[in-house]
Formats: C-alpha cells, structure tokens, sequence
C-alpha cells in the first residue's frame, strides 16, 4: 500500500468517524429492561454515536429545580439531570428519550424533558421511545436512521427544486410509488401493490418511463427511499438510497410548496404512519407509529372489503354519514368486529365508514399528535390521504384545515427524485 | 446469617454487616456475576431474559420492563437471605434503586418473607450514631436468634 493509498484510507476513515452523528441517550435505566443491546448495535448500523450525558449528584437537584419537577424515583431525576447536561452540549445534534412502557411516572418525565430540550434547543432533533423488554429493531433502526440523516445530511436535504430529469422510488409496505420528474414537474407517476419488491419496483419503472415517453438513458439520476430501498438501489444501481421520515417530509414540501417557516405532515401509508415536523422544508422531529395496525392503511382496506367499496369509495362514503357512531376498539380485530355488529344491528353504511376514518385520526391523534406541538400548515399524505373521511375527521380533531396536495400518495417518490437531482 | 442490605448496593450496610459478623447479600455481587459470565454479551448489566421471566415470579406481565429487569436482579438476593436491614429515605448517594414503584415492591417482598427484619429511617450529621447503634444491636442480636 502507498503512501496515497494510506492517505486516502485515513482520510475514509477520518470522514467515518466525522460524519457519525452524535446523539444523547437520556433513559432512566435502560440497562435494566435488556435493550441497551440492541440500541447500541442499531445506533452502530446507522451511523449514531450514542453519548451518555454525565453530571455531578449536586447538579441533579439543579436540573430538577431549573425543569420545575421532582419525581419519585430517583434515575428519573437523574434523566432529567441528563438532559439539562446534554442542553449545555454543542456537539450534541440530536437527543433519543427512552423510558419503560407502561410507567406513567417515567411517561410524564419523557414529556417534560422532550418539552424542555425542544425550549431550548429547538433545532436539535428529538426521538422519544417506549421500551419493552423485546423491543422490535426494525423499529429502533428505522428510528435511528431518521435521526442520522436529519443530522448528517442537512445540505443535501436543503434542496427546494427538482432539476434535470429524475426517478423517484418509494418502496411501500402496501403499494409501490414511481414518479419520473422533469424541471420539478411530474412527468408521470405509477404505484403498484408491492408483492415482491424489486419485481414490483422493475415493473412500476418501467411503466413510468414508458408513460413518459422515455428511456433509462435520458434519466440523470434515480433515488429510491422505503422499506425495499436497499434490495432495489442495489439492483438497480440507483444514486441515491434514503430513509423515507426525512424523504416524505421533502416530498410534502415539494407538493405542498411549504419551504418556508414551520410545517406538519401526517403520512399514513398501508402498514404504518409517521407524524413530521418540519421547518424549512426540513424534518426536525418526528413520532413514527408502529403500536397497532389500526391506525393504518390496512384498516381500511378490511373495513372497506366489508362495506363491499373501494379504500377511496370508503371515503366518499363516510362523507355522506349523519349519525355518529363510534368503533368499540381502535384493534384490527376487535374494531372489525365491532362494526360486524353495529352493521347487524341496522346502523347505517355511510355511519361504520365514518367511524371507521374517526378510529384511525383519533388513534394517530391520541397516540403521536397529542406528544407534539402542532405547527400550521398540516400537510397529509400518504395512500390514506386519498381517503377523504379521514381528512375531514382529522380536521374535526385538530380544528384547523388540512392540505391534501395533488399526487399526494407520491410524496415519499417526489421527495428522493428531488433529493435525488442534487446528487 | 445472610443479611440482605437494603438499598442493596449500599457499601456502608454492607461494610456494618460484615464487621458484626454476618454474610451482607449485595446487588454488587449479582451484577458483578452477570458483568463477568462470559456466556452472556447484553452490557452493561448483562441483563437478559432470563432475569426478566424470573421476575414474574414476583411481578405480573403487564408492569414496565425495567421493573421486572430490577426485580429479576433482586430476586436471588431475596431467595438467598435470612434477615435484612432496610434503610428508609435514605439518599442517591447512599446506595440507590433507581424505580419507585420497584423500590416499593422490593421493600414489601423482603416484609413478606417474614424474616427478622429492621427497618431504619436514614439520619444525617450526628443522628446518624444512633441509626449504626440499632444496626448494631439487630445484628447481634441475629447471632442469638441464630443459636436458638
């Protein structure tokens, strides 16, 4: 090896441990449930250095005093301590808050500290957690590699305008979104029900391509984002591969035209849901869902399979109700249930399809919304924004209108297309 | 006899029982066993599921899982001791256990086990002889109760 050679290795070396995006642990005792394990190797796979704020026994009552909160056990004083200490840390660039699940003492202190970090150091990115003792990595990891991009690739995310000609995947756990983008228009757009996902990626492609009279070659660069991204961007030797929290958020932006000031973007896609914060365009916070299904697209599509309409149908449908009647439980199972027998016993159609749109905004509502401050304008996307019953009822929710932009089920796609022209 | 100290990390319960001629049962001495098994790679406490299903033992299913990671660790101290000291209100740097509603739990598990048991409110500055006098006269009292 040369001299050039070694030189170039440290210099690889260098930009690795440069680009790691440092981020705070602040847990009351994650030790304890089993998973620091398995957050320690996810923050590896994405890029995280997870740093453990430190303070003196002294500075625990200052913290509690400054946060205005004492609690009864002690390691959550102590995460309060932490977090005051990580405020006063500026190579800090983002924070994880975990607690256990099901404790309300540690519920109400994770709020409390993700309240007062967002006071004082709004621009930082904040991700809070709810462990159990077999936490689910996927989830972890699509967490943590939210957090790394926001962190590390600000500059590329900064981009406002597609340029050139673009492809945009966005490899859903439902459907599979295509976008071809020419001067930030949207030349055409095609999504498939996602089996397997390369075949469905290939085919939806191709299908865009030849809906825009076009050929691979005439393509500058191709991003893809989603769930199937990795096997794809291989395959495909695409450009650019990203997670989809910061890629939707673009992808909103860009439909919505929303580069300036703050901004919320609701994405309720078929197996999951994500809550944004933006500003400037840029994610800065996020709740991803992930407790129960019946807070997603797959919801509806059983309710509407019952009701003998389509997901869009179940929507209109909805719209028409009169009578407000309401789910017995937001489960998959028992919610269903639940309408079997309100249809049984004489309520209406149009009732069940509004209650059914009014369990999944007041889920996503009581279990995302409620924990983040909402900013003007709400953007919503995703397939489920299609759905016009669940806008409406979101609306009801929140008080204020909601912007369904145009091609909205695409944002995820227009969002790396977007990003992708910048590469 | 095997005196389980209570916080269960704390030195100087630990250091009194030992100099009055007792076995102090110790957090430090489990976690110590976890850190070190090599069988086991979940630092730092090397906490696994295993601690975690021996705490249903004395947990239901439904509470948090630090608290039954808590309890899983406390539970061979609880098993193994004959009779404990359990300081009240003492504080963090006292020896500490971190949860709340664990430290309730634990303090009613070792009540439960109806062994001979002293409880004492911590004391600072000179009130604080008093509290090492009744430590004292419990634990030797525990050599006669152990004669009988």
């Amino acid at each position: 090896m040369g001299y050039s050679d070694a030189g170039k290795r440290v210099s690889v070396l260098w930009e690795v441990i440069w680009m790691r995006a440092k981020v705070a642990q602040i847990s009351c005792g994650t030790e304890y449930s089993g998973v620091q394990p398995v957050l320690k190797e996810m923050a590896e796979r994405a890029g995280i250095e997870l740093l453990y704020p430190e303070m003196t026994l002294e500075e625990i009552d200052a913290a509690c005093e400054e946060v205005g909160f004492r609690a009864r056990s002690p390691s959550l004083n102590m995460m309060i301590a932490k977090a005051v200490s990580a405020m006063k840390d500026p190579t800090i660039k983002g924070a994880i808050l975990l607690t256990c699940f099901k404790c309300s003492e540690g519920a109400i202190v994770r709020d409390l500290v993700r309240r007062y970090m967002q006071e004082h150091r709004g621009e930082i990115p904040i991700i809070t957690y709810s462990n159990v003792e077999k936490p689910k990595e996927a989830e972890i990891f699509a967490r943590f590699d939210a957090l790394s991009t926001i962190i590390t690739k600000k500059s590329l995310l900064m981009r406002q305008r597609q340029e050139g000609t673009t492809v945009g995947i966005d490899s859903g756990s439902s459907m599979t979104k295509v976008v071809v983008m020419h001067e930030n228009e949207i030349a055409s757009s095609v999504w498939l029900p996602t089996t397997d996902p390369l075949e469905s990626a290939e085919k939806a492609l191709e299908s865009a391509l030849s809906d825009a009279c076009m050929k691979r070659s005439e393509i500058d660069a191709i991003g893809v984002t989603g769930y199937g991204r990795d096997i794809i961007a291989d395959a495909i030797r695409a450009d650019l591969n990203i997670e989809e929290v910061s890629i939707v958020a673009k992808g909103a932006a860009v439909l919505a035209d929303a580069h300036r000031g703050n901004a919320t973007v609701i994405d309720i896609g078929g197996m999951s849901n994500k809550l944004l914060l933006m500003r400037d365009g840029i994610v800065n916070s996020f709740s991803l869902g992930g407790i129960c299904g019946g807070s997603s697209g797959r919801f509806l599509e059983v309710v509407s399979h019952r009701l003998d309409v389509d997901v869009e149908g179940l929507g209109e449908l909805a719209l028409r109700s009169t009578q407000k009647f309401e789910l017995q439980s937001y489960c998959m199972v028992f919610g269903i249930q639940s309408l079997v027998v309100a249809l049984a016993s004489g309520i209406r159609r149009e009732d069940v399809a509004a209650a059914a749109c009014r369990s999944v905004a007041e889920q996503v509502y009581e279990n995302q919304m409620r924990e983040m401050t909402i900013k003007p304008p709400v953007i919503f996307v995703g397939g489920v924004s299609l759905v016009k019953g669940v806008k409406k009822e979101f609306e009801e929710i929140i008080g204020s209108e909601i912007i369904v932009p145009h091609h909205s089920q695409f944002a995820g796609a227009v969002g790396i297309a977007t990003i992708a022209s910048g590469v | 006899m095997k005196v389980l100290v209570y916080p269960p990390n704390s030195l100087i319960l630990a250091d009194l029982v030992e100099r009055f001629g007792h076995e102090p049962v110790v957090l430090m001495r489990e976690i110590g066993e976890h850190v070190r098994d090599p069988e086991i790679d979940a630092p730092p406490l090397n906490v696994t599921e295993a601690d975690i299903k021996r705490s249903l033992k004395y947990v239901s299913v439904e509470e948090p899982a630090g608290l039954k990671g808590r309890i899983g660790l406390l539970a061979p101290l609880l098993e193994e001791a004959e009779a404990s000291i359990i300081m009240t209100d003492a504080p963090p740097t006292y020896g500490c256990m971190g949860c709340a509603v664990a430290d309730e739990l634990f303090k009613y598990l070792i009540r439960n086990k109806k062994i001979p048991t002293l409880e004492v409110r911590y004391e600072g500055g000179d009130r604080m002889e008093e509290v090492v006098m009744r430590i004292k006269e419990f634990l030797e009292r525990l050599h006669a109760y152990e004669r009988r």
